[in-house]
């Protein structure tokens, strides 16, 4: 299994520079982070990656099972930090990558030395004493939304799914690819990702932890930052000037700085 | 009919069209602000952080909401459903920020009294000159119709996957029943022959259609030995079901009179007796028996309408052992049968096949293999008894490709072949 291919791996930045593991999250693919790429890749050796499911990721490496739990989305954080031998890395994880990033470094301590939470969740749905700011139904709503956009899927992939290569742009293909998933995999994610509950899994984080919110997020309300801060003892929590769920697009530079800031100190 | 021939503009006519124009531009001047309002889809600016700059009337009216609650006071994730809130933020704006527009995205916006409504919503980034963003302009399609349409077609796409899926199933379940019952209607494997060697193969033309090709070779005494190999007519549920008959009928047959003739002689009688209401079943068939002895071996043998068997020896040479006359079996009550007769040294071995193999269709221009290919080739093959004629023919079957369409059966008998030390292809 050709990890690199599987999971469409990228290396940039510094070669010499400490290394930098970002991790998109449910929804587009390792894209989401170009605003903050040449921030980043001043000063960091920088491995993307899109998970199976996701982006350009080898469909044929899909397993429902495997990705039917976070744990499955960890293994594959912890094969590409194999495959490329990384280590002391600081992982980046963006919504519910950030939980992944969470299993993976209790995996391996000794790879992933700081974990950076770009605005996560460990629960999206309400619970006693917990604010998730979603109920079951809510997430049924979102589904079904990825169901009925489920044609402007197939017009933006197939002409990727075909091998018609007759635009040779990366940056355009990219482009057209960016947010378009097997809708049969979307839903998995989706389920993995909103049905998901790892509050308990907060008490195994032993790194340093940057969590960086948005002063006004619909996904992530500003509770469950605090919640995780307090959860986390080796944490700050930094909240972003800084609107949606989306802060590396919608703030890069704020989200670049405080990540180059947390790094540098730590 | 009057003509005007000349090219000047008629006065009048030119008239109406100004009054016209001027008529469509004091229309169209007067409402422009009306045009925006009252638009017949939903028109929304947003300053980058989502927040409401400027909304028409007609989705302030879908939305049943007053200007005053929404301008300045309410973002456009807002006025979607939860749904459409966490799609958006996962998908719509991601794709907004990085290529400046998006289109045609289904989302549901929250109605007055809790409703929903299926829009389509369409977004495009307003830059500044040196390409700052600005402010999003969105429309807004009421698509209650069209989700309703895109609904159906999606429970019919379901359906029809199942259905697909359903059928897959059902195919490689009858796949796995049709190989079960050909397998029955052919020996799991050939017995061994003290003093002979055997050798078969069966080639399957299409794994969705029974064959109707049979073989057998089984023992009728300490001394002596049967075998057959024959055709039925036809494919499918009803050839398997005459081939069936047709197996059991020459192994009781064979047992009670193992003279070739007297066999088929049985079969056709059995045949014709059950297929006499007209379905016009029949068969083709060498029924022969074979009597090992030291150094060489007996072969005595009937054919009806089968291809004529095949002799390689051991010198290279290799002939048909001719049963001419010998009538299709089961088409009318008396049917005669031709025997013959042969010796087989070591080396030799009698090849007994049926008719897809000779009219398989080969080269460019699909002629027929025929005959005297099928002897050529034969000699060709160095004589090494039966399982290598087998083999070789095996490779030959395989190189026909397509242009072998029918069931294939192959079967053939000789002594063993005499250990021979240096033998090279």
């Amino acid at each position: 299994m050709d990890i690199r291919r599987r999971n469409n791996v990228t290396v940039t930045g510094c070669v010499d520079g400490p290394v930098l593991l970002l991790a998109h999250g449910f929804g587009c693919d390792q894209n989401m982070w170009r605003l903050v790429l040449p921030a980043l890749a001043e000063s960091y050796r920088v491995v993307l990656f899109d998970y199976v499911g996701s982006g350009k990721a080898d469909p044929s490496a899909w397993d429902e099972r495997r990705y039917g739990s976070l744990e499955g989305y960890a293994q594959d954080v912890l094969e590409v930090c194999e495959e490329l031998d990384l280590r002391d890395v600081t992982f980046v994880g963006h919504s519910v990558s950030a939980m992944v990033g969470v299993l993976a470094a209790a995996k391996t301590p000794e790879r992933i030395s700081r974990l950076v939470m770009v605005a996560p969740s460990p629960r999206y749905i309400d619970d006693e004493g917990y604010r998730g700011g979603f109920s079951a139904e809510d997430i049924d709503e979102l589904l079904e939304s990825l169901e009925s956009n489920y044609l402007g899927w197939s017009a933006a992939m197939a002409p990727v799914i075909m091998g018609n290569d007759d635009r040779p742009e990366l940056g355009q293909e990219l482009t057209a690819a960016f947010c378009a998933t097997d809708p049969d995999m979307a839903r998995i994610f989706a389920r993995t990702t909103f049905l998901s509950d790892s509050r308990e899994d907060l008490k195994t984080v032993a790194v340093p932890t940057l969590i960086l919110e948005c002063r006004q997020d619909v996904i992530a309300p500003r509770e469950v930052g605090a919640y995780i801060r307090d959860a986390i003892p080796a944490s700050r929590l930094v909240t972003l000037e800084a609107t949606g769920h989306c802060p590396q697009l919608s703030a890069p530079q704020a989200t670049a700085a405080a990540i180059v800031d947390f790094v540098g100190a730590a | 009919m009057m003509c005007r021939t000349d090219q000047a503009p008629d006065p009048e006519e030119e008239k109406d069209v100004d009054a016209t124009d001027a008529m469509f531009t004091s229309l169209l001047e007067d409402s422009a602000e009306e045009l925006y309002e009252q638009a017949p889809c939903g028109y929304l600016s947003t300053l980058m952080d989502g927040t409401i700059a400027k909304i028409n009337a007609t989705l302030l009216e879908w939305l049943g909401l007053e200007r005053s609650r929404v301008v300045g006071r309410m973002r456009f994730t807002d006025l979607l459903t939860v749904g459409g809130k966490l799609y958006h933020e996962t998908h719509f704006a991601p794709l907004l920020q990085m290529k400046g527009e998006v289109s045609g995205i289904a989302l549901d916006i929250k109605t007055t009294g809790k409703q929903r409504m299926p829009v389509l919503v369409t977004s495009k980034v307003k830059t500044s000159e040196d390409g700052a963003p600005l402010l999003i302009r969105t429309t807004v399609f009421d698509a209650r119709d069209r989700r309703a349409y895109e609904a159906e077609l999606l429970r019919g796409r379901r359906a029809a996957e199942e259905a697909r899926r359903q059928a897959e199933a059902d195919r490689v379940r009858l796949q796995e029943a049709l190989a079960v019952l050909q397998q029955s209607l052919l020996p799991a494997e050939l017995p061994a022959v003290p003093g002979m060697e055997a050798a078969s193969y069966y080639h399957t033309a299409s794994p969705d259609l029974l064959g109707g090709d049979f073989y057998d070779l089984f023992p009728l005494d300490a001394h002596r030995w049967a075998f057959f190999l024959g055709d039925v007519c036809g494919k499918g549920p009803q050839a398997a079901a005459v081939t069936s008959l047709a197996r059991y009928t020459l192994r009781a047959a064979a047992l009670h009179d193992p003279d070739p003739v007297n066999a088929l002689t049985t079969l056709n009688t059995v045949l014709h007796d059950r297929y006499t209401s007209g379905e016009g079943r029949y068969c083709t068939a060498i029924f022969g028996v074979v009597e090992p002895h030291d150094g060489h071996v007996e072969v005595h043998l009937a054919s009806g309408g089968h291809p004529s068997a095949l002799i390689q020896r051991a010198d290279g040479s290799s002939d048909y052992l001719h049963t001419p006359g010998g009538m299709l079996i089961g088409v009318l009550p008396k049917a005669t049968f031709t025997a013959a007769r042969a010796r087989l040294l070591p080396g030799d071995t009698l090849l007994l096949y049926t008719d897809g193999l000779t009219e398989a269709r080969t080269g460019p221009d699909r002629t027929l293999y025929g005959d005297e290919a099928l002897r050529t080739f034969t000699t060709t093959q160095p004589a090494q008894g039966p399982q290598a004629l087998i083999t070789a023919l095996t490779g030959l079957l395989a190189s026909f490709g397509d242009g072998l369409h029918d069931d294939t059966a192959l079967l053939a008998l000789g002594p063993t072949p005499l250990a021979t030390p240096g033998v090279t292809t």
